[in-house]
């Protein structure tokens, strides 16, 4: 899955966020940014997006409008775009 | 309770574990449920929930061979998807729909296409069950011709078994449902009748009980469900099990609290993996002949481990991939597990 807490990483699906990965996909608090180890706020956040899509988005904090499906979701936000495993 | 066939001295207490030890209320459960095919009563399962966890093998082994002959070794999968999410004017305190909270979950309606899309990508992993769900009260007109539009295209790309889960009914919208091709119909009981009113205060437990009578009445399939690990305490989820007894319902889904973001219940803690199988094997000793399907918020309460176990320990059916709002486990990792415990899954049997 594409984490979009995890800034500077995967981007597939998500041309907003390379560079502008903001806030957390789960919880939607500021990220931690950067390349950085990741510091302990969103290490469980983390774990949860493995169990749930994201559902803010990582540039703006929109809370995006997501599909679950029996094999798989979609994430969409309004301004940035959209988002899929 | 406890038949000590070989009391231990102090001595040997450490190696007088189930080996050497029955437990009454499971060779009653012998009797009653496996012989006779009697579901246990509330008391009964009370016991059964209070067994100490050096008898929960033998606990899921009974509740494995009830569910062997009564059922046979057959497993149901199922798929489920929302054609409506969040945005429900009811107030259910675990539910990350409910727009009266301030959950993430933003509304959304999906359209028809992808819905077939979906049927059919569930259909191929040898799901036998599609079950569409709309977080409502109830169902408007609206939502009735989306479902009625939906069945047909359905039916006309794919074999599969469509169920429906759209909140309380009319007795007309039962009939129409029946009358579609609906076959079996979801509402839950969620919790027990003494609890219901801590968990959901927007409608009534007599409500819920409405539609599921009608469901059946009108000759759809009632699967009827249970949500455990919200606070109640044994007795209730004993009490919740008799309850859900009572009903004979065709299929009892089982979930396990998976606490929300922003819900009443997101400080809940996820409950004990022990506790959640000790239930599974109650469940199936309730209730012998009903489909017991694994649901929501098993990956957290019991992880692999646990789910292997509750397969073999009464288990009979369950939720291929995705849940609504969240992520199950992945489909393959369910199919390879049935294939390794020799379980067959259930093949399809239009019922038109």
């Amino acid at each position: 899955m594409n984490r979009v807490s995890s800034a500077g990483r995967s981007t597939a699906g998500n041309p907003a966020e390379a560079a502008t990965a903001k806030f957390c996909g789960h919880c939607g608090e500021p990220s931690d940014g950067g390349d950085g180890p990741t510091s302990g706020v969103h290490l469980r956040c983390g774990e949860q997006l493995t169990l749930e899509p994201p559902r803010y988005c990582a540039a703006c904090r929109r809370r995006m409008k997501v599909q679950v499906t029996p094999l798989g979701w979609s994430a969409e936000c309004s301004r940035h775009g959209g988002l899929a495993p | 309770m406890m038949i000590q066939t070989d009391v231990p001295t102090s001595d040997e207490i450490s190696t007088a574990t189930s080996a050497g030890t029955t437990y009454e209320i499971l060779e009653i459960a012998r009797e009653q449920v496996l012989e006779d095919g009697i579901g246990l009563t509330q008391s009964q399962l009370e016991e059964v929930l209070r067994l100490p966890d050096a008898a929960l093998p033998a606990a899921l082994q009974l509740a494995h061979e009830v569910r062997l002959k009564h059922c046979g070794e057959d497993v149901e999968v199922e798929g489920i998807i929302s054609i409506k999410t969040g945005g429900c004017p009811e107030d259910c305190h675990f539910c990350s729909q409910s727009g009266l909270f301030d959950s993430p979950v933003r509304g959304v309606w999906l359209d028809i296409p992808e819905l077939v899309k979906a049927a059919k990508e569930t259909a191929a992993t040898g799901a036998t069950e599609f079950c569409i769900v709309a977080a409502v009260r109830g169902p408007d007109i609206k939502l009735m011709n989306q479902i009625k539009f939906a069945i047909d295209r359905i039916n006309e790309a794919v074999d599969i078994n469509i169920a429906c889960s759209l909140g309380m009914l009319t007795q007309r919208q039962v009939d129409q449902l029946a009358e579609w091709g609906v076959h079996r119909y979801n509402h839950n009981l969620e919790t027990a009748r003494s609890y219901f009113p801590e968990v959901v205060t927007t409608h009534s437990y007599e409500e819920r009980l409405e539609t599921c009578t009608m469901v059946k009445s009108a000759g759809m399939e009632l699967c009827c469900g249970a949500l455990i690990g919200m606070g109640e305490t044994l007795e209730q989820r004993a009490e919740l099990a008799a309850q859900l007894a009572a009903l004979e319902p065709h299929e009892v889904p089982l979930n396990f609290l998976n606490p929300r973001p922003g819900t009443p219940l997101e400080n809940q803690g996820i409950m004990d993996g022990k506790d959640a199988l000790r239930a599974i094997a109650a469940f199936r000793l309730a209730m012998p002949r009903t489909v017991l399907r694994y649901a929501g918020g098993r990956e957290l309460t019991l992880g692999d481990l646990g789910t292997r176990e509750g397969l073999m320990g009464g288990i009979n059916a369950v939720i291929v991939g995705n849940y609504l709002t969240t992520l199950g486990r992945p489909a393959t990792a369910d199919l390879n597990l049935l294939v390794e415990l020799n379980m067959p899954i259930k093949e399809l049997q239009k019922t038109l």
